[in-house]
C-alpha cells in the first residue's frame, strides 16, 4: 500500500550507545523519501551519510542484520515504540505516525552498540530445554519416524521461530535480569516433545520448565503471540506445555520418582 | 594446548554445521567460527528444497545415477564426476538423516515425505519443508551442534571474523587468525586442520538475493594467502527475484515447480493491468520454446530468456520485469507456497494469490570458489546405479567415486585447508540445478568431515602446537597493520559509495551477458576502484564494534575477488552454463572443457590464470538443449543440408 502525499524528506531519530556501559543518547538524521523503502535501507542511507540534522558529522550507526527478508532473526528493533524486524518494516507503514521515525534497540537484552544487542541468553535457554532430537549419530540408520500431515503442520509452525527475541521484548514477565525462560524456549520444548525421538527427552525438558524461571512465571498476558513476526503459535504452545507439566507432576507424585 | 588434535570450522551455515557435527562425532574437538550467530547464517534463506532420489521417485524411474547425470548435464560437464557421483548416491541417506533429526518435511496423507518438481528435471525429486526448507535444515543441524556444544565437544566463536589462514614454513595450514567484531581483538587459533565453509560472494555484485554477510571476503583472504580459486567466472543469476531498494528478494523456483507460469504481454509496451490481459494475448515464452521442461528449464536458460525478452521490449510496460503467475493455482498449492507468497506481499504490498508477481533475474549463487581436489576410487557399481539409458559407464561395470575418509577430499591446494559448501567450487560446474546446493553443503560436511578429522589425527607433519610464536606474532601484526592503514587513511572516498559502483559495474558487465568490450571496460573501472580504495574515508575510528572499518576491509577483499571473476570471464572465450558470451555463443569443449584456476600474484596484485582438464570418466559430454524447439529445427536444417 503506497500512501499518498509522502514528504520529500523525513527524519529518523536513532537511539545510540557507544558501548555496553556507555550512556545512551539520541541523534536525528534526515532521509530522502523513496517508495518501497524499508527501515534497513534507511539505516544504510544514514550509515553512508552520517550527518545529523544539526550538521554534526558522526559515526555510522551500528546494527545487526543478515537476510533482509525476515527469516534470519537478526534485525529486531523497537520502531516507533513497537518491536519488529527492521528489514520487513516499510517506511510507508511507519510514517503516518508523524514525520519522524524513531528507532531504538530492544530493551530486554544488553546493548553491544547502538541498535545491536546481545541475545546469547536465548541460545543458552535452548540448551536448558535440550532443544534437539537425541539421534544416535549421523550413520545411515534409515528414515525417521512417519508423521501425519497435521503434526507436521504444527511442528512446522513452531520450527519457524528465528530466535529474534520480539516475543521476549513484549513479554511483561521477561526482564533483563530475571530468570524467566520466556515463550520462545517454551515453544521449542513443545516442538521437540512432539517428535517421536525428541520425546525421549521430554521429562528432562519438563523438569527444566517446572521450577523457578519456568512456565509458572508466565502471566498469560499473550503479548508475545501478538508481536511474533513468524506467527509462531506461542500461546497454544504454552497451553500444551502446561498440560504436559500437569501430567508429568501427577506421574511424579504417584511414582515417587521422575518417570 | 596439549597434543590432542583440534579442528577449526569457519562458517556456521549448513556446510559448516554438518562438518562440525561430523568431526565432533569422530571424536575430534571443534572450534566453530562465524561472523554471525550460526543460526542466522545465510543458509536460513533457502526456500525451495533439497534434491534426492527416494523410493517414490525411484518407482517412477528415477535413480541416483540419473540425479548425477542431471547434475553433470546441468553443469555443462565442468563438474568433476566422482564427487557428483558420490553426492547423488549419498543424497537419500542425507535426507534420511535430516528426517531423523526432526526436520518437518512436508508429508503426504500417508505420512511419507512429499516431493516437488524443480528445474532441470522431469522427475519429482525435491524434498521440502514448506517454503523455508533452508531454515528447517539449518536449525536441525544447529540443534545437533548445540547438543555437542553442551557436551563440550564443540566450542563456538560467534561474532568472530576469519582474517587469514595460519600457514607454517612447510606451507601447511595450521590454524587461523580471527577477530572479535565486538571487542575488535585479533587472535591466533592454532589447529591441525581448518575447514572454510564461508558461503558465496553475492555482495560483490551489489544487490543480490544473498545475505549481507555474503561478501566472499573469507575466500578472497584465503586466495590472497595462496589458495587457488576454481572457476570464479561462474556466477548463477536466478531468473526470478523481486527487485528491491536494499536487496533483491528471491521468488523461489518452487513457485514454478508448483505450476507458476512466466509470461509477458504479446504486445510490446502493453500497459494494461495483468488481469485485463486475456490468455491469448499473453506470451508464455518458456513453455513455447521448451515444451518438455517449460517453466522448469535450468536457471541459466530461464534467466537469459527473460533477459532477452525484456531487451526485445516485451518486459512489463517496456521495462525490465516479467510476470510470474501463480494466481491460477488451486488454494491447496498456494498454501504450500505460503511463506514465499507472503514475502512477496510483505515487501511489495501486492497479493500474489490474486495478481501476477513482477520479477526479474538477480545474482544468486557462486558456482566457482576455492579450488579443491579429492581422492578418486574405482569400484564396482552399486545396484542403485542404473546406467541403462546412459551407455557411457566404463566397460567392466566399475564406477569412479571418492575414497571415503581420505584426507585429500575437498582439500584446497594448501594442505590442511579445506573448503566445504558454496565456497567450494566442486559439484555444480557451469550452472547449478536448483535444490542441489543444500545437498552439496550438507554432503560436504557429513562425507568429507571424516576426511578432515583423519587429517587432523594424522601425524604426517608438525602439529599445530609446534607453531613458532614468531610466526603467529607476525601474522597477527600484519592484520593489525592492515586495519591501522585503513584507519589512518584520511582520503575522501566513501566505502559504501565505492561498493555501490563496484556492484553496478560487476552486475552490468559480468552476469547474464558477457560482452568482451564491456568486460574490458569493467576491468579498467575496477583498476580505478582499486586506486580509489587506497584513499577512503571512514566515519568511525572507534575501537569497539566498528562496522565501518570491518566493511571497508571486506570491500578490499571484494575488489580483489572481482578482479579474478572478470579476468577469468574474459579468458573463457566460449559460452557454457551461466557464462554467456555473444562473441562466442557456442560451447567449445576442445579448448574449454577445463577448470579455470586463478592464483593470486602478490607482485601484480592480480590473478595468474591457468586451465586444468576435467576428466569425464563415466558420462560423456553431450549438447545441452533441454529439448529446445528451435534447436530441433536447427537439427533438421543440418540434417537436410547433409543430404
Ligand atoms: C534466497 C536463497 C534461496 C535459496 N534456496 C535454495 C534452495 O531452495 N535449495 C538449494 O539447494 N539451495 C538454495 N540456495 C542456495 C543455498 O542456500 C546456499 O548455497 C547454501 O545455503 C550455502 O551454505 P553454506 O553453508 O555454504 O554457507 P552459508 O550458509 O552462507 O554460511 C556461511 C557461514 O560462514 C560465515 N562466514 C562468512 N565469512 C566469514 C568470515 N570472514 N569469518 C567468519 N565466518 C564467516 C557466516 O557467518 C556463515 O555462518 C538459496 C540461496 C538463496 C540466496
Ligand atoms: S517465537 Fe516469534 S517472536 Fe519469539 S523469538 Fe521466535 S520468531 Fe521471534
Ligand atoms: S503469555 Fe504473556 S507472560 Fe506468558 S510468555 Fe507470553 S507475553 Fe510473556
Ligand atoms: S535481516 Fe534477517 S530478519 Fe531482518
Amino acid at each position: 500500500m503506497i500512501a499518498q502525499n509522502k514528504p520529500e524528506k523525513y527524519k529518523v531519530k536513532i537511539k545510540r550507545q557507544d558501548g555496553p556501559s556507555q550512556p545512551a543518547y539520541y541523534q536525528t538524521f534526515e532521509v530522502p523519501y523513496r517508495p518501497g523503502q524499508n527501515i534497513i535501507s534507511v539505516l544504510q542511507y544514514v550509515a553512508a551519510n552520517p550527518t545529523t540534522t544539526d550538521g554534526k558529522e558522526t559515526s555510522s550507526p551500528v546494527w545487526d542484520s543478515g537476510c533482509l527478508e525476515e527469516v534470519c532473526g537478526a534485525c529486531s528493533m523497537v520502531i516507533n515504540g513497537l518491536v519488529r524486524q527492521s528489514c520487513s518494516t516499510l517506511v510507508d507503514e511507519m510514517l503516518p505516525e508523524g514525520n519522524t521515525i524513531t528507532i531504538e534497540p530492544m530493551t530486554k537484552f544488553p546493548v553491544v552498540r547502538d541498535l545491536f544487542v546481545d541475545r546469547q541468553r536465548m541460545f543458552e535457554n535452548l540448551k536448558k530445554v535440550k532443544g534437539w532430537v537425541p539421534i544416535d549419530g549421523t550413520h545411515d540408520l534409515g528414515e525417521g519416524p512417519q508423521e501425519s500431515q497435521a503434526d507436521q503442520e504444527f511442528r512446522y509452525a513452531l520450527s519457524r521461530c528465528m530466535t529474534c527475541g520480539c516475543c521476549l521484548e513484549a513479554c511483561p514477565q521477561f526482564e533483563k535480569d530475571n530468570e524467566f525462560i520466556g515463550p520462545q524456549a517454551i515453544a521449542q520444548a513443545v516442538y521437540f516433545n512432539m517428535h517421536e525421538t525428541g520425546k525421549h527427552l521430554k521429562n528432562e525438558r519438563l523438569d527444566a520448565l517446572m521450577g523457578k524461571g519456568g512456565l509458572n512465571d508466565c502471566g498469560n498476558a499473550q503479548n508475545c503471540v501478538r508481536v511474533c513476526p513468524k506467527g509462531v503459535p506461542l500461546t497454544e504452545a504454552i497451553a500444551r506445555l502446561g498440560r504436559q507439566i500437569t501430567v508429568h507432576a501427577v506421574k511424579e507424585f504417584f511414582m515417587g520418582s521422575k518417570g | 594446548m596439549g597434543t590432542q588434535p583440534r579442528v577449526i570450522v569457519v562458517g556456521g551455515g549448513l556446510a559448516g554445521l554438518a562438518a562440525s557435527v561430523r568431526v565432533a562425532e569422530a571424536g575430534t574437538p571443534v572450534d566453530l567460527f562465524s561472523v554471525v550467530p550460526v543460526k542466522r547464517s545465510h543458509s536460513v534463506c533457502a526456500q525451495g528444497g533439497i534434491n534426492a532420489c527416494n523410493k517414490v521417485a525411484r518407482q517412477q524411474g528415477y535413480s541416483e545415477w540419473q540425479h548425477m547425470d542431471e547434475t553433470l548435464y546441468g553443469g555443462d560437464f565442468l563438474n568433476h564426476q566422482p564427487p557428483v557421483y558420490e553426492m547423488a548416491h549419498w543424497a537419500p541417506k542425507v535426507i534420511d538423516l535430516l528426517d531423523r533429526m526432526g526436520v518437518p518435511f512436508n508429508r503426504t496423507r500417508e505420512g511419507e515425505r512429499d516431493l516437488r518438481l524443480f528445474g532441470g528435471s522431469l522427475f519429482k525429486r525435491t524434498h521440502f519443508s514448506g517454503a523455508s526448507t533452508g531454515q528447517q535444515l539449518l536449525y536441525a543441524l544447529d540443534e545437533q551442534t548445540r547438543r555437542y556444544e553442551a557436551e563440550g565437544k564443540v566450542t563456538k566463536y560467534e561474532f568472530w571474523e576469519f582474517l587469514r589462514p595460519l600457514i607454517n614454513e612447510d606451507g601447511d595450514c595450521k590454524g587461523i587468525i580471527a577477530q572479535d567484531v565486538r571487542t575488535m581483538e585479533i587472535r591466533a587459533f592454532p589447529a591441525d586442520a581448518v575447514v572454510l565453509a564461508t558461503g558465496g560472494n553475492g555482495l560483490m555484485f551489489g544487490k543480490s538475493t544473498m545475505s549481507v554477510i555474503c561478501t566472499g571476503a573469507a575466500a578472497a583472504r584465503a586466495y590472497r594467502h595462496g589458495a587457488w580459486l576454481g572457476n570464479p567466472e561462474f556466477i548463477q543469476v536466478h531468473p526470478t527475484a523481486i527487485p528491491g531498494e536494499d536487496k533483491c528478494r528471491l521468488m523461489s523456483e518452487s513457485a514454478r515447480g508448483e505450476g507458476g507460469r512466466v509470461w509477458v504481454p504479446r504486445k510490446k509496451g502493453d500497459t494494461r493491468h495483468p488481469l485485463e490481459i486475456p490468455e491469448e494475448e499473453r506470451l508464455y515464452f518458456l513453455e513455447e520454446k521448451y515444451p518438455a521442461y517449460g517453466n522448469l528449464v535450468p536457471r541459466d536458460i530461464a534467466t537469459r530468456e527473460i533477459f532477452w525478452k525484456c531487451q526485445e521490449g516485451y518486459g512489463i510496460g517496456g521495462g525490465r520485469m516479467v510476470y510470474l503467475d501463480v494466481s491460477h493455482l488451486p488454494t491447496e498449492t498456494k498454501n504450500k507456497l505460503k511463506a514465499i507468497l507472503e514475502l512477496y506481499e510483505k515487501f511489495t504490498g501486492d497479493d500474489p494469490t490474486e495478481v501476477p508477481m513482477k520479477i526479474f533475474p538477480s545474482v544468486h549463487y557462486t558456482m566457482g570458489g576455492l579450488w579443491t581436489t579429492y581422492q578418486e576410487e574405482w569400484r564396482d557399481a552399486d545396484p542403485a546405479c542404473d546406467p541403462s539409458d546412459r551407455k557411457t559407464i566404463v566397460e567392466d561395470g566399475k564406477i569412479c567415486g571418492m575414497k571415503y575418509g581420505d584426507p585429500k577430499n575437498m582439500v584446497t591446494n594448501i594442505p590442511g585447508l579445506y573448503a566445504f559448501g558454496e565456497v567450494n567450487y566442486q559439484y555444480h560446474g557451469g550452472t547449478r540445478l536448483g535444490a542441489n546446493a543444500l545437498l552439496s553443503c550438507i554432503f560436504d560436511g557429513l562425507y568429507c568431515g571424516l576426511s578432515v578429522a583423519n587429517k587432523a589425527k594424522a601425524d604426517d607433519s608438525s602439529k599445530a602446537a609446534d607453531l613458532p610464536q614468531s610466526l603467529i606474532d607476525k601474522n597477527i601484526q600484519e592484520e593489525k597493520d592492515l586495519l591501522a592503514g585503513l584507519e589512518a587513511n584520511n582520503g575522501t572516498n566513501n566505502p559504501y559509495e565505492i561498493h555501490r559502483v563496484l556492484g553496478e559495474e560487476m552486475t552490468d558487465s559480468c552476469t547474464v551477458i558477457r560482452e568482451e568490450g564491456r568486460m574490458l571496460e569493467a576491468r579498467a573501472k575496477v583498476a580505478e576502484i582499486k586506486e580509489q580504495y587506497k584513499s577512503i574515508k571512514l566515519s568511525d575510528t572507534g575501537s569497539w564494534t566498528n562496522q565501518n572499518l570491518l566493511f571497508a576491509r571486506a570491500l578490499g577483499d571484494m575488489i580483489i575477488y572481482s578482479d579474478a571473476v572478470l579476468e577469468t570471464a574474459i579468458v573463457r572465450k566460449e559460452s557454457r552454463g551461466s557464462h554467456y558470451r555473444p562473441d562466442f555463443p557456442e560451447r567449445n569443449d576442445e579448448q574449454f572443457l577445463k577448470t579455470t584456476i586463478a592464483k593470486y600474484n602478490p607482485q601484480s596484485n592480480t590473478p595468474d590464470i591457468s586451465f586444468e582438464d576435467v576428466p569425464q570418466p563415466m558420462v560423456e559430454p553431450r549438447a545441452r538443449t533441454y529439448g529446445s524447439v528451435e534447436t530441433k529445427k536447427d537439427d533438421k536444417k543440418e540434417a537436410a543440408a547433409a543430404k
